[in-house]
């Protein structure tokens, strides 16, 4: 970025639900099935078909109005956005206009560089998606493109922040942070590939100091975190070279080629959009009161921040570890299971984030489907803490449990790894590695008082790794002493 | 009995059929002889179902064999072409649905299925109900059973001929401006438009929405009731429909009219109302007089500006609710077009006609940037006064008398060259669908030159029960519902 | 304000209707004579007026979230100008 300019970056997320169903209609949201398999009269737009609004839409859009501190509105209204596209069957899109449910919000972010700030959410609308166009490229559709209307009138939310990022990391920190939230809440699946998560990204610049806004343009649908660093960072230095040209900038709309890392004009000859909104007579005004919303306030989980906060504070993790713990809504409540079951949060975590997330990357296995659910771990730590095993044969333990989806004291006592105790036991593989050992035993009583390590070692191996340690360790100490022959 | 000139009510035919000396197939056919005759001097049916209507009508006869009969088991009834119909060609009197069948029926005619009414077919209309006259069918105009050189009024034209040439015992017709009303009063029957809410919209093709509303086109207002108790009531799938209780609307029928108070507007009796009508409309008021009705004048002030109003409230509506005709998914694709653009202007401007386009172009531009305070919104703000007057009006009385139209049916090709006229011919009807208020249409004369004069009572949203019984007070104290067209 | 031919061009193309140059001027003249009669509105001072969308007031009409059969492909196809395979086919979009 060139001295003496700064970017201005405002942001519209399309957040795509979790319902089961369409917004309007009862078909199905499923993805990547046959195409136009999943359609009705309502979503295909067949003359007569009219819409009525699915209440788990409704229900998503407070939680994450909720979430994102904004304001409910106690009535709101959807209005049609009309425009001729072949995805849209309707020749409109419903959406909402004057009267959005959910207003006046804000997200904190912390981005990697700088400092964390509060960014303003301006509105949180619910509308329908389009359906999918794909171009042809066989000798049957060449010349042509292909409508499929599964995707038609699936449950959105955009989500359009203010003005208020600053440089392509913050708008990164803002992106992740929604992202990290809207999957939090239940209510997106946060696929990027499959567009769950859509971002459209309105940048301007102007010269530090300035008060008033450049003219700003507008970036479409970029579907990966990187590219969007990439394409405002592109479109920035673009703007400040045009106006260090002495041009000027376009109020327009570009497109980000994430092959070349640039933005190009999308304006062609096509008539400037005039979406006439109006509200849509076919469906009523959305009224929600005080009850509604603290009736799906009292189902809101508990967010990262606050999570993050519990877990420094009260469970006493590092920041770094409760900020990976707190990350993922699934793996911080693999966590809490886990640290409430066992007793010993801090075990807990180091378990989770070494051996467990080692051993779900290695197997591409996601958590809810981990062979070791969270009371088993615990129930693994718990002979860690009881002695029944060292942390060195838990590590086999785990790795046992992990194959067979059994507990740790089914395959302690069907492996026989529980812990020698048994000091008469104990003893007598002591007194033979002292025999066997007699060098190392007269450096020892010279003073070289490390060497209890190799001692340890020793017997350990003898007792293929079941003797419990600080037996061991008690033991030599006192035979080594040259106690008793 | 004899079938060759079938000639009854819905009631005539169910006492007929419980009595089983006539069959539900025998009546059918009596029906579709009738329809093949006259159609060709009529053009009231778009799409006649000989076929299905057999087999509805045999599934009929099984039923009431079983004893399990409906109210509407086995009555023949046509429907206009705005229903859509599963698997039968539904056109919206347009060429650009010309080849379309619909994969799913309407709430309404699931609801005639459901009680194995039999479907005779589907009525002319005027091009996406926008018309007054049925002139602005694609499939050219029906005809006025009583003179077939006049229009029989519109949209719903083909089903109030139909029902006045006897082609159907009942009709099922749209009206959004008038067109159950007006088309019921050019030919002399019975027409009912009822609270917006109390009908199903969902597989009704909209033309505008916050006015479209389903009504009964039948021979008398018994049938109306009956016709209208079948298809009223709560749809979940029409986020406007009402979840009100349906009152039992034959049982109410029979009250006296003591007491009733008419408001008689002093906007609907001016100047520019034709004579005939004016006498035929004064006689019934004093025929109300007698019945014990008391008679009130009232004001509606801003009757004046309903034609304005609808005209930009409408056309907005339809503007968007006809976006959707773009030869992708359904309805006719333009061949000749460079690129897809193109396909949609040509195939648009080839499947649409005339005042189609003029109502899309008009509401285009009442929503365009920079027009749609002055225009949409400015009339979205009339019409709340229009409701208002309406509202004041019924703190004084029960149901309002008006005249259905200025003037009884007009020649065919009088009026198409000046479409404001035509727009103005529904001055009477309009204000009803921006109030959203229920009104009907009965017989209360004829013209000098032969043609049926309509009376229009308007009653409290929901109060169709009112205005039924106020109707069928009148029409058994007279007798133009027993006249009939002499027909071909 | 009296709408210009330009104007009806104009809106035309929003409404993606090909209008030849008859039509044109014949909509220029209807739409010209139907806006002067609607001009009559603004004689209603209506700044305190609330607008209606719905002559009936009615608020919150909602479905549950589970599905309900749909159309089989086949059926939603069934009135397609044209197709490829159990998609709808039209010609190719350019961006
Ligand atoms: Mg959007
Ligand atoms: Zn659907």
């Amino acid at each position: 970025m060139m001295q003496g300019y700064e970017t201005v970056i405002g942001l519209e997320v399309h957040v795509q639900l979790t319902t089961r169903t369409k917004i309007f209609c009862g078909c199905a949201t499923a993805f990547g099935q046959t195409p136009n398999s999943q359609t009705c009269p309502v979503c295909l737009g067949l003359p007569g078909a009219l819409p009525v609004l699915n209440r788990k839409a409704v229900e998503d859009a407070i939680r994450t109005g909720l979430a994102t501190n904004c304001q409910i509105a106690p009535r709101s209204i959807f209005a049609r956005k009309n425009y001729f596209y072949p995805d849209l069957p309707k020749g409109y899109q419903i959406s909402q206009f004057e009267l959005p449910v959910c207003e006046h919000g804000w997200l904190e972010i912390e981005p990697e560089q700088g400092v964390g700030k509060r960014v303003g959410i301006t509105r949180i609308h619910m509308e329908e998606d389009a359906g999918k166009l794909i171009h042809g490229d066989t000798p049957e559709t060449a010349g042509y493109s292909m409508v499929d209307l599964n995707r038609a009138c699936t449950p959105l939310l955009e989500i359009v922040s203010e003005p208020d990022m600053r440089s392509a990391d913050e708008a990164i920190a803002y992106l992740k942070q929604l992202h990290q939230l809207v999957v939090y809440l239940d209510v997106c699946d946060g696929n990027l590939e499959e567009g769950n998560f859509r971002c459209d990204a309105n940048v301007s610049v102007r010269p530090v100091g300035q008060r008033t806004f450049g003219t700003r343009t507008e970036l479409k649908n970029i579907n990966s975190f990187r590219f969007i660093k990439q394409a405002i960072e592109y479109e920035a230095e673009r703007q400040v070279d045009l106006i260090e040209a002495g041009d000027k900038v376009i109020q327009e709309t570009r497109l980000f080629d994430s092959t070349t890392g640039m933005t190009r004009s999308m304006r062609g000859k096509e008539e400037a959009h005039d979406y006439r909104y109006f509200p849509d007579p076919d469906l009523v005004p959305l009224v929600i009161d005080a009850a509604w919303i603290e009736a799906v306030r009292s189902t809101l989980p508990e967010l990262p921040e606050a999570k993050r906060q519990r877990f420094v504070s009260q469970l006493g993790l590092s920041t770094y570890d409760a900020g990976v713990l707190a990350a993922d809504r699934k793996l911080a409540d693999y966590f809490d299971a886990c640290a409430k079951a066992s007793g010993d949060p801090k075990a807990c975590a180091n378990w989770i984030m070494g051996d467990l997330l080692r051993k779900l990357k290695e197997t591409d296995t996601e958590i809810a489907d981990a062979p070791v659910a969270a009371t088993l771990l615990a129930g693994l730590l718990a002979r860690i803490a009881d002695n029944t095993i060292s942390g060195k044969i838990a590590k086999t333990v785990f790795e046992k449990m992990w194959q067979s989806g059994q507990d740790a004291d089914s395959i302690i006592a069907a492996e026989g790894l529980k812990q020698v105790t048994d000091s008469g036991a104990i003893e007598g593989l002591v007194d033979d590695v002292i025999a066997a050992h007699p060098g190392q035993v007269a450096e020892y009583r010279s003073g070289k008082d490390k060497l209890i390590g190799f001692f340890v070692g020793k017997v350990m191996q003898a007792s293929q790794g079941k003797a419990n340690p600080g037996l061991v360790n008690q033991l030599l100490k006192k035979k080594l002493a040259g106690g008793d022959d | 009995m004899t079938m060759t000139s079938p000639d009854f009510t819905l009631a005539a035919l169910r006492e007929h059929l419980d009595k089983k000396d006539l069959s539900a197939v025998e009546v059918t056919r009596a029906y579709l002889e009738r329809i093949a005759a006259t159609n060709p001097a009529l053009n009231t049916f778009i799409t006649i179902c000989e076929e299905s209507a057999i087999g509805e009508a045999e599934a009929a006869d099984k039923r009431i064999a079983a004893g399990d009969t409906q109210p509407l088991t086995g009555l023949p009834i046509a429907v206009k072409d705005i229903f859509s119909t599963r698997n039968v060609r539904t056109t919206c009197g347009s060429r650009i649905l010309q080849n379309y069948r619909p994969p799913y029926d309407a709430s309404v005619i699931d609801r005639l299925k459901k009680q194995n009414a039999v479907l005779l077919g589907k009525l002319n209309m005027d091009e996406f109900a926008m018309g007054s006259s049925n002139e602005n069918s694609a499939y050219g105009p029906a005809k006025n059973p009583w003179d077939r050189t006049c229009v029989p009024g519109g949209s719903s034209g083909g089903s109030a001929a139909s029902v006045a040439a006897r082609q159907t015992a009942a009709a099922l017709g749209t009206d959004t401006g008038g067109s159950v009303r007006q088309p019921a009063a050019h030919c002399g029957v019975v027409g009912l438009k009822p609270t917006y809410g109390r009908v199903s919209r969902y597989g009704v093709v909209a033309y505008a929405s916050s006015l479209d509303q389903v009504g009964p086109v039948t021979r008398d207002v018994r049938d109306c009731a009956l016709l209208l108790q079948a298809v009223a009531g709560y749809d979940p799938a029409d986020s406007t429909s009402v979840d009100t209780p349906v009152p039992d609307y034959a049982a109410t029928l029979e009250g006296d009219l003591q007491g009733l108070r008419i408001g008689l507007p002093d906007e609907y009796f001016i100047e520019g109302v034709d004579a005939d009508v004016h006498q035929a409309v004064t006689a019934a008021v004093d025929r109300y007089r007698q019945l014990g009705a008391q008679v009130v004048p009232v004001s509606l002030p801003h009757t004046a500006y309903a034609v304005a109003c609808y005209y930009l409230v409408a056309t907005a509506e339809a503007s968007s609710n006809l976006a959707r005709y773009d030869g992708v998914r359904y309805g006719l694709r333009a061949e000749d077009a460079e690129n897809l653009i193109d396909t949609y202007m040509k195939s648009r401007a080839a499947g649409f006609g005339t005042e189609v386009k003029r109502r899309i172009m008009l509401g285009t531009y009442a929503l365009s940037s920079g027009y749609y305070d002055a225009y949409y919104l400015k009339a979205q703000k009339v019409r709340t006064l229009i409701r208002q007057d309406f509202l004041e009006a019924f703190n004084q009385v029960d149901v309002l008398l008006t005249p259905i139209a200025p003037t009884p049916a007009f020649q065919l090709g009088e009026k198409v060259a000046d479409p404001l006229t035509m727009y103005l011919s529904d001055i009477f009807t309009i204000p009803v669908n921006l109030a959203g208020t229920c009104a009907i249409s009965v017989p209360c004369g004829f013209a000098e030159n032969g043609l049926p004069i309509g009376l229009q009572l308007i009653g409290k949203p929901f109060a169709e029960a009112t205005i039924l019984q106020a109707a069928y007070a009148f029409e058994q104290a007279t007798d133009w519902h027993h006249r009939k067209p002499d027909l071909p | 304000m009296k709408i210009s031919r330009a104007d009806v061009e104009h809106v035309s193309r929003l409404a993606r209707l090909a209008l030849s140059d008859d039509e044109l001027d014949a909509l220029t003249h209807d739409m010209a004579a139907i806006l002067d009669y609607v001009e009559q509105l603004n004689t209603l001072d209506t700044d305190d007026i609330l607008p209606t969308s719905h002559a009936v007031p009615m608020e919150n009409a909602f479905r549950a979230d589970v599905i309900k059969p749909g159309l089989t492909p086949e059926e939603a196809l069934s009135n397609a100008p044209d197709a490829a395979g159990t998609l709808f086919r039209v010609r190719r979009v350019i961006e």
